[in-house]
């Protein structure tokens, strides 16, 4: 039974390792829907959010085949409710539209959203949230025609586990050190 | 203050520094900085140049295959490059050590369409354990390094490593430190003892244990260990092709080979055991059949050292992850002392009846001509299973794994999980250059011969004193037994025109012979192994012969099939 999961790994900041990432996808031909990859909390280590749609006995290989590239570091898969995410999605309205009534400026503040940037031509609203509630803010702010539309990929956070990378590094640097 | 060097001559020496002896290349315009270099170490270092790059790469594999150490090879970029991809796809799937070294146009010229400029790096990424693309001399020593620790360790696995030509001239303060670790690399992962435990208590408990033989055992050194544990729990064991030559022919726990052309008493009794040992081999599809029939009634203990196998094909009860020398050493102690003889009557039954339908027939026939089974069997007794053995790609591939067998291990060089057609010849070139004091024989069948032929000239060149037998059907045999089985024997393309091999083998001053007559078997055999030199002997076989037992694709190995009446 297909579902939602996130893909975490810690990598080294490579060049070509997205490339030997995506790959292991590709050969299951697994659709990834999204993809956020940027500098993890320590130097040097890159974090890749990466969220599927597939069963968990194909997540759990996946997982291993990620760690298996020897510039991974470790790589692990939660489902939703074992993370606190957020995405970001922005929206382009002609400022005309905006200043022609209160309907739009009443969506922005039912919904939460933001105005990041006014032009005379264009007016650019953010809204973060989960993939629903930005879809929904788009479907409602489209009545008035949305002229520009770009939802970001996901970041997140673990709600069960500390990760702490430090630590992670040194445990491993430990066990590397012991075989022999 | 140190000298500068090139980055061509530090490349040298990091492979020096590895001990490097042996490289099989072919050179061109962006790797001929590099050859310059290898110039001035050419007593040091053994250069052997094929006559295509897919020759130099096979060969690298047979020098790692036997000698376990990693097979070094050097192609320049481009076509160069591309022609090694064949070759890094065969090491990946079969878990063999290879560092590749490429040639790269200059730097400024990546990414312009450039004269034999091609993204091997990115080409080869689904087939490399790992790769990378040096445009900064200073990486040298240190990629180098890293290279061998990668390809080396744990599950052995091929490298590459592209080299822009302006690298290779730029100046170096050259200094070398071997890797030995690095942080997001565990190539083994410590043993955990209650893994031991567990799998102990299980092998202890079974009343019908098999034993699975895999290759790891013979890359982890671990054959005496192995013949210990199954000697010790009384445990009748079956190899996978990438494991033969791990137990002698008439070892009493020999129960033969795994898989689609295995023997008939490893398929069956799968399906019948109550615990299934897997050591250092991975479920591959010719070894299972169909999955949801395989040993589902068994549970099933993987020692395994890549942790991405476990659970990957079969589901592993007992996991055990690390090196299998040192899972067997820790598991040992344990193991209770045990006898299955009846258990084990049930193979040798098995094998009466292979015997009768299958086995007396390859190894004899009334008709004059020889059997393929019966000119392996003729080698394997005059080399008295002492000889290395390479073989090709198809039918002269089963029959020669069925029939040789090993006095000791290391012995069989095959291309197992890619079945590269064209192997064989390179292979046994690099095989006898790692194991000079061996004698080599090469199976090979027509059609693969004719695939990596330009090797001869390599043969010639260096004298390799390689034993080439060439079993002569004039089709390509494995592809037509299928057509034969499955397709209403309709043979399209299968049926194949070779030139004169014999005259072929003169003109590069090999020495020659055909035969096709049985009666002359014995003769052309001695004379072939006592010929100083490489010799070709081609045995012209019967057209339509068909290898079984065999598994239908997508049957269970309990329907392996005899003969082909079987199949109605």
């Amino acid at each position: 039974m297909k579902q939602e999961f996130n893909i975490i790994a810690y990598t080294e900041n490579n060049i070509g390792l997205l490339n030997r990432i995506t790959i292991v996808f590709t050969r299951r031909k697994v659709n990834i829907e999204s993809l956020t990859v940027s500098e993890s909390a320590l130097k040097g280590v890159s974090k890749f959010t990466i969220v599927v749609e597939t069963t968990e006995e194909q997540v759990q290989k996946i997982v291993q085949q990620i760690e298996k590239q020897v510039e991974v570091l470790k790589a692990f898969y939660h489902t939703n409710d074992e993370l606190c995410y957020q995405e970001i999605a922005l929206y382009k309205v002609s400022t005309d539209d905006l200043t022609a009534s209160d309907k739009i400026e009443s969506l922005i503040r039912k919904y939460n959203a933001r105005i990041l940037e006014i032009t005379k031509e264009f007016t650019v609203i953010e809204k973060t949230g989960h993939k629903e509630e930005t879809q929904e803010f788009f479907e409602e702010l489209n009545q008035f025609r949305v002229l520009q539309f770009i939802r970001s990929g996901r970041v997140a956070i673990t709600r069960l586990t500390i990760e702490r990378l430090s630590e992670f590094l040194k445990e491993r640097d430990k066990m590397l050190s012991a075989i022999d | 203050m140190a000298e500068k060097i090139s980055g061509s001559e530090a490349l040298m020496r990091s492979l020096l520094a590895e001990g490097v002896d042996t490289i099989f290349g072919y050179p061109g315009g962006a790797i001929m900085p590099i050859y310059d270099a290898l110039y001035d170490h050419r007593e040091k270092i053994n250069h052997i140049l094929t006559r295509h790059e897919q020759g130099a790469i096979h060969a690298a594999q047979g020098y790692a295959r036997v000698t376990g150490k990693p097979g070094i090879c050097f192609a320049t970029s481009g076509p160069g490059a591309t022609n090694l991809l064949t070759g890094i796809a065969d090491a990946m799937i079969d878990s063999t050590p290879l560092v590749c070294i490429t040639g790269q146009v200059a730097s400024p010229l990546l990414g312009t369409d450039a004269f034999q400029e091609s993204d091997i790096v990115g080409m080869s990424m689904p087939v490399t354990k790992w790769n990378a693309q040096i445009t900064n001399v200073e990486e040298i020593p240190g990629v180098i390094a890293k290279a061998f620790h990668i390809a080396t360790t744990g599950r052995p696995g091929p490298v590459l490593i592209d080299i822009a030509k302006d690298v290779q001239f730029a100046p170096i303060e050259f200094e070398y430190v071997k890797c030995t670790k690095i942080r997001s690399y565990v190539p083994t992962r410590p043993i955990d003892m209650e893994q031991i435990e567990l799998a102990a208590e299980a092998i202890n408990k079974a009343k019908k244990p098999f034993l699975l033989i895999g290759h790891g055992i013979i890359i982890s050194g671990a054959e005496n260990e192995l013949i210990e544990l199954i000697e010790k729990a009384d445990i009748p064991s079956a190899w996978t092709l990438l494991g033969n030559s791990v137990l002698k022919p008439e070892h009493p726990l020999n129960m033969g080979m795994l898989g689609m052309h295995g023997h008939y008493g490893p398929n069956i009794k799968t399906n019948e055991c109550d615990l299934l040992i897997a050591v250092g081999m991975r479920f591959d599809d010719r070894v299972t059949s169909k999955v949801s029939t395989y040993a589902r009634q068994a549970k099933v203990i993987h020692i395994e050292i890549d942790p991405s196998e476990i659970n990957k094909i079969i589901h592993a009860d007992y996991p055990v992850l690390g090196d299998a020398k040192k899972v067997l050493t820790k598991l040992l102690p344990k193991i209770e002392k045990a006898t299955h003889t009846d258990w084990i009557n049930e193979f040798k039954a098995c094998y009466e009846i292979e015997f009768e339908k299958v086995i007396k027939k390859d190894l004899h026939r009334n008709n004059g001509k020889s059997t393929m089974g019966e000119v392996v069997r003729k080698v394997t007794e005059k080399t008295e299973g002492k000889a290395i053995i390479v073989t090709d790609v198809g039918q002269q591939q089963m029959i020669a794994a069925r029939y040789s067998g090993f006095a000791q291990s290391r012995s069989f060089v095959t291309s197992g999980g890619l079945g590269t057609m064209g192997f064989g010849l390179p292979a046994s070139i690099g095989a006898q250059l790692g194991k000079p004091d061996r004698t080599v024989v090469a199976f090979i069948g027509d059609g693969g011969f004719q695939m990596t032929i330009q090797e001869m000239g390599t043969i010639a060149q260096e004298n390799i004193p390689v034993k080439i037998v060439i079993l002569n059907n004039h089709f390509l045999g494995m592809v037509r037994q299928w057509q034969e089985l499955f397709f209403e024997k309709r043979y399209s393309f299968t049926e194949i025109k070779s030139p004169d091999f014999v005259a072929l083998s003169n003109s590069y001053g090999i020495a020659a012979r055909r035969i096709s007559k049985s009666n002359e078997l014995d003769n052309a055999v001695s004379e072939m192994l006592n010929h100083d030199g490489p010799f070709l002997l081609e045995v012209v076989v019967e057209r339509e012969d068909n290898v079984f037992p065999m598994v239908p694709s997508g049957a269970s190995v309990s329907d392996v099939i005899l003969e082909k009446s079987d199949q109605e």
